[in-house]
């Protein structure tokens, strides 16, 4: 008896607290700066390109393969005319995210801090009728932060 | 012969009935066949493999740093116990130092994990016996504050992949020690919850003491391990006896049960939350700034030819990475001893010749996880 009325006042004494649960999707919890849900392109406002130079130290590095990447010449280049300094650039780039477990792995290797992973609800909240349509091409790739819609955290 | 009419009358025959794969109650997929003769289990055919994805051997063919990815994924719920066993081993074959705070946040990174991983069990377990929703719901309000923090720490609630042979990924947030005093406060009032709840509950004491008890011999013999262990009574705890990080320097007592049943297995784990609590609080005086990453640390990790094992203790026994190197910057062969799969072993031991609802409890208390098992 005594076990059952010491339960019953644990209990209670819960009556007073809030709950932890939180009406999604109605309502969206703020999510830390560092979460990760896929990961996406950068794109440089100063030479309104993508960061990315196509260097495939990503793609190598990716433990499930899920990446893939083209590079080419790249036409804005100084020694073309252009302003750029990146000799290369990237041409195609597709990342397949129903493959990607989210690692963080290629976020590490890149050496052009081109590449960052989602810190939004919009990187969580992906739902296809096709898994074909999980496949990223480059525009998709970099929408988000061409529209300044994410503030990236990349690990110092 | 002249049979007694009472007992031909009630001639029982031994059926096989199938508990599982898709059981709400097996913890994951697993199958168990229980031979029952009326209410009572008579034998018990474990089938396991049904989550099998050749964690083993995916790792073989990659490098040291996406190896910790797929520790996480056998050990889910206590995934930073987990990565470090394979750093450990990794490490101490490549021969690396790690710094000091590394070292540190990993120690309080696990014991964390174990207070979520033990959360788990009680709420788990609490559904097991019967008291469906309150301790299951009241546990995972505590393990959410939990989780809510590691996710602010490496960006992800379950698969963490932070710790990497050298140290940790990335530097913990700055208000790391504050978060983590917060979360120890709400874990402590969390396990003073679940204590009061269901410790002295009659309800719970029927259905627990007394049930699928295991005598220290016997779990020895089956290679048992972890709080499973310590609640046959044998005092086993890696923390202790084969220190690995810095649990020498700190004070916690190794916890355990006498009779080795159900009821112990419970309270076991319940009382080492208060351990770990007791170690976190210990790590976070002695936490000093530092160097999460060894100075000089090579782009592609190598390491020289040679094998090792290493083992530490996580929430449900040894997990033991046994590492075969070739030289080169992967594991030529890979063996992860999975604590719950030797403590599985027991189960029909544990089972039989108790009612087949106690098979479920049973179950429960060796706090299985299932990918764990099957790799
Ligand atoms: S994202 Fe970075 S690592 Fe990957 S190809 Fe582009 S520049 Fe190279
Ligand atoms: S997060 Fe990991 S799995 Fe996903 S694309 Fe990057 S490296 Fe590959």
């Amino acid at each position: 008896m005594r076990g059952i009325v010491r339960a019953m006042a644990t209990t209670l004494g819960t009556f007073v607290r809030g709950p932890v649960t939180r009406e999604y999707p109605e309502r969206h919890r703020p999510i830390p700066q560092r979460d990760r849900a896929f990961p996406l392109l950068l794109w440089d406002f100063d030479t309104d390109e993508p960061f990315c130079t196509g260097c495939h130290a990503c793609e190598r590095a990716c433990p499930v393969e899920c990446m893939t990447v083209l590079m080419k010449d790249n036409p804005a280049h100084t020694s073309l005319g252009g302003t750029s300094k990146r000799r290369k650039i990237i041409d195609k780039f597709w990342i397949d995210y129903a493959r990607c477990m989210r690692c963080n792995i290629c976020v590490e290797v890149c050496n052009f801090d081109a590449i960052a992973m989602n810190n939004t609800w919009s990187g969580h909240e992906i739902s296809v009728y096709d898994r074909a349509d999980l496949v990223m091409d480059l525009p998709q790739l970099l929408a988000q932060h061409k529209a300044g819609a994410i503030d990236e955290w990349v690990a110092p | 012969m002249v049979a007694n009419t009472h007992e031909q009358e009630f001639e029982t025959q031994e059926l096989l009935i199938n508990m599982g794969p898709q059981h709400p109650s097996t913890h994951g997929v697993f199958r168990m066949v229980l031979g029952v003769d009326g209410e009572v289990v008579t034998d018990v055919v474990p089938h396991i493999g049904y989550m099998h994805r050749g964690a083993e051997k995916l790792c073989e063919t990659m490098d040291f740093r996406q190896g910790v990815g797929y520790m996480d994924r056998t050990e889910y719920l206590a995934n930073f116990n987990a990565e470090l066993s394979y750093v450990l081993a990794v490490e101490k074959l490549a021969g690396i130092e790690v710094p000091e705070r590394a070292q540190w946040v990993r120690m309080i990174l696990c014991e964390l994990n174990r207070l979520s991983s033990h959360f788990m069990f009680t709420g788990a377990f609490g559904t097991d016996v019967g008291v469906f929703g309150t301790a299951f719901v009241y546990s995972f309000r505590e393990r959410e504050v939990l989780l809510d923090l590691f996710e602010e720490i490496t960006g992800d609630r379950l698969m963490y992949a932070y710790f990497r042979p050298g140290g940790l990924a990335w530097e913990v947030p700055d208000n790391f020690e504050s978060r983590v005093h917060e979360v120890l406060l709400s874990a402590e009032r969390g396990i003073r919850d679940m204590d009061g709840l269901l410790t002295q509950n009659e309800i719970f004491l029927a259905r627990t003491k007394g049930v699928g008890a295991i005598s220290a011999a016997d779990a020895i013999d089956w290679g048992m391990s972890g709080p499973s262990l310590r609640a046959s009574g044998v005092p086993l705890d890696l923390r202790r006896d084969d220190p690995y990080l810095y649990y020498p320097q700190v004070k916690f007592d190794v916890i355990t049960g006498e009779a080795g049943d159900v009821f112990d297995r419970y309270h076991v784990r319940l009382k080492e939350m208060r351990e770990s609590v007791r170690i976190i609080e210990q790590c976070m005086e002695r936490l000093a700034d530092g160097p999460i990453l060894p100075e000089r640390l090579p782009r592609m990790l190598r390491t020289p030819p040679g094998e090792i094992y290493e083992r530490t203790e996580a929430p449900r026994g040894e997990y033991g990475i046994y590492l075969v190197s070739q030289g080169g910057n992967r594991p030529y062969r890979l063996k992860i001893r999975s604590a719950c799969l030797s403590n599985l072993q027991a189960l029909r031991d544990m089972t039989i010749g108790h009612y087949v609802a106690d098979a479920v409890v049973i179950l429960g208390s060796i706090d299985i996880v299932l990918c764990e098992v099957d790799r």
